[in-house]
């Protein structure tokens, strides 16, 4: 049963050195608060698993947190690259990162396999790339009753999912709606599943066949306002497009990066205070 | 404003635009596709369905999106599902008539690179990777491909293979089983490209408006070839043009001067 507590006693509890790590969001409700909270809490030797490494990852990568990462697309969305994911892959700074790398189909596959607890999943895909020659958790099977062959994917089973979320009601019932990502399916993979909200609500007002996850598959519920952020959070705000585009710039070199690391993050206690340093760097550079 | 003055992304974006038939399903990447479809979509195609891989189905953006999964995309979507069912039902599903995709290197056959410059292991440069593209390119009734024209996109060898178009060319795909017939078009800011049969080798059959040949092979890294009669594109209409600039102003509006055209 979901138990309400500070993301900071969530992270604390449920995420280990070493863990398989996923942080799901498709562009949408991506936990950004969360991560910041591993960050703070100096996690080490993370594989992260995430379709859309995005910012967030960038973040936990540069800062050290991880040494595998398993995605399917690695930009900064409609800016460019992931210079500190770039850095660790180029370079190995701060540490080698190791690679699994599919596609968006080959890893949706793979989560619902986890989820499904199927040891692979299957897909008409890859047929052709050369993403199977350096990926050993894609290989080709025969379908035994057509013979066709197709793509077969290791399923991928976190040892922690964590997603942001719009609503959950005091039992922890989690309640998500817009763009849907994989978030279900990453939180059914996992053996423990920490879940972030804009709100606690007494009741939630939707149809049942809305609600994402029933409260007993949540481990964590943690009230975090504007907790996506700089993502969006439908109903809630929009996409801190400039952020984003900032992103470019602070990340593009170690130094600026660790600088803007130690002062957003590490030297803030949570996300609001980390929110209201923000506010005021933004403001000065504006 | 004379239709004459308007430069050659305009030219891509519209060219792109008039190949998508109205009440056709098209899922979309990011960037010139995405300009593309919704010019479509507000100029000759008012029906064309935008399916994007964030899992928006019927998206109909006010402004063009800055990432593939904006707000604004599920708010106009006509439903919006998840990235697994995106993927599973509808494209493995066999219900999209057009994957359109940009890609940062081309061969002549038309497979693509978003992957990596130089070597996996020791990139020189690391691009994001295959999204949505490997399965677009491969179950997709048909695929369009749009990007700029230069010796770094159009090269004679990939360093990698992201996304499958006709391989080494000939019947390679075929053989594969691949359940879409491959790229049909490349829409370049020079030119369109169209495979040639038997050997799909991609050839130039339009030429946009004040192009020279010349222009287009010093632009290619392979040895280019042209069709036998090449013909000229069109050249922009005033409702193309207005219809374009209204939409990427009001793009930069919304998204605060971020460009989105890329």
């Amino acid at each position: 049963m979901a138990e309400h507590m500070p993301l900071r006693e969530a992270v604390s509890s449920f995420i280990h050195d070493g863990d398989t790590v996923a942080m799901e969001g498709f562009t949408h409700l991506i936990p950004f608060a969360a991560g910041h909270e591993v960050i703070r809490q100096r996690r080490r030797d993370l594989t992260l698993i995430r379709m859309t490494p995005d910012v967030i990852y960038d973040q936990m990568i540069g800062a050290g947190c991880a040494t595998g990462l398993i995605f399917s697309w690695g930009g900064n969305p409609g800016v460019g690259s992931l210079h500190r994911l770039r850095d660790a892959v180029e370079h190995g700074w701060p540490h080698p990162l190791e690679l699994v790398e599919h596609s968006h189909a080959g890893l949706a596959s793979a989560y619902v396999a986890g989820a499904s607890n199927l040891p692979f999943g299957v897909l008409r895909g890859y047929i052709g790339s050369d993403l199977p020659r350096y990926n050993d958790q894609i290989r080709f099977i025969h379908c035994p009753f057509t013979g066709e062959e197709l793509a077969a994917v290791k399923s991928v089973r976190p040892n922690i999912t964590v997603i942001h979320a719009q609503k959950a009601d005091r039992k922890g019932n989690v309640l998500l709606w817009g763009i849907l990502g994989v978030q279900k399916e990453a939180a059914l993979a996992a053996q423990r599943l920490i879940v972030t909200v804009e709100e606690v609500v007494d009741d939630l007002a939707a149809w049942p066949n809305a609600l994402l996850l029933p409260s007993w598959t949540v481990s964590a519920v943690c009230e975090v306002p504007r907790g996506a952020s700089p993502s969006y959070a439908q109903g809630y705000y929009e996409r801190d497009n400039r952020f984003y585009q900032a992103w470019d710039a602070i990340s593009r070199t170690r130094d600026t990066f660790q600088a803007w690391l130690q002062r957003h993050v590490l030297d803030t206690a949570d996300f609001a205070e980390f929110s209201r340093v923000l506010r005021e760097t933004q403001g000065t550079e504006a | 404003m004379s239709s004459q003055d308007y430069t050659a992304s305009e030219m891509m974006a519209i060219t792109a635009a008039r190949l998508l038939k109205n009440g056709a399903s098209c899922f979309v990447g990011i960037g010139l596709p995405s300009l593309a479809a919704n010019l479509a979509r507000l100029t000759h195609a008012p029906d064309l369905v935008l399916i994007y891989e964030s899992g928006p189905i019927g998206a109909k953006p006010g402004v063009l999106p800055l990432s593939i999964g904006d707000g604004d995309l599920a708010e106009t979507a006509d439903t919006i599902v998840s990235t697994p069912e995106i993927f599973q039902y509808w494209l493995q599903g066999g219900r999209i008539d057009v994957g359109f995709l940009g890609a940062a290197q081309i061969d002549r056959f038309g497979n693509i690179n978003t992957t990596v410059i130089g070597d996996y292991r020791k990139p020189g440069v690391r691009l994001p990777g295959a999204g949505g593209a490997p399965e677009i390119a491969g179950s997709a009734r048909q695929v369009f491909l749009i990007l700029r024209h230069s010796v770094r996109t159009f090269v004679s060898k990939l360093d990698f293979i992201t996304s499958a178009g006709y391989l080494d060319g000939g019947d390679a795909r075929a053989r594969l089983g691949l359940p879409g017939a491959g790229p049909v078009v490349v829409i370049t800011d020079l030119c369109v490209l169209e495979p040639e049969a038997p050997s799909h080798e991609f050839i130039v059959t339009r030429i946009h408006p004040g192009v020279t040949r010349e222009q287009i092979v010093a632009a290619t890294g392979w040895p280019v070839r042209f069709t036998e009669e090449t013909s000229e594109t069109e050249p922009p209409t005033e409702v193309e043009l207005l219809t374009l600039r209204d939409l990427q102003r009001r793009t930069s509006i919304a998204h605060g001067d971020v460009t989105s055209s890329e």
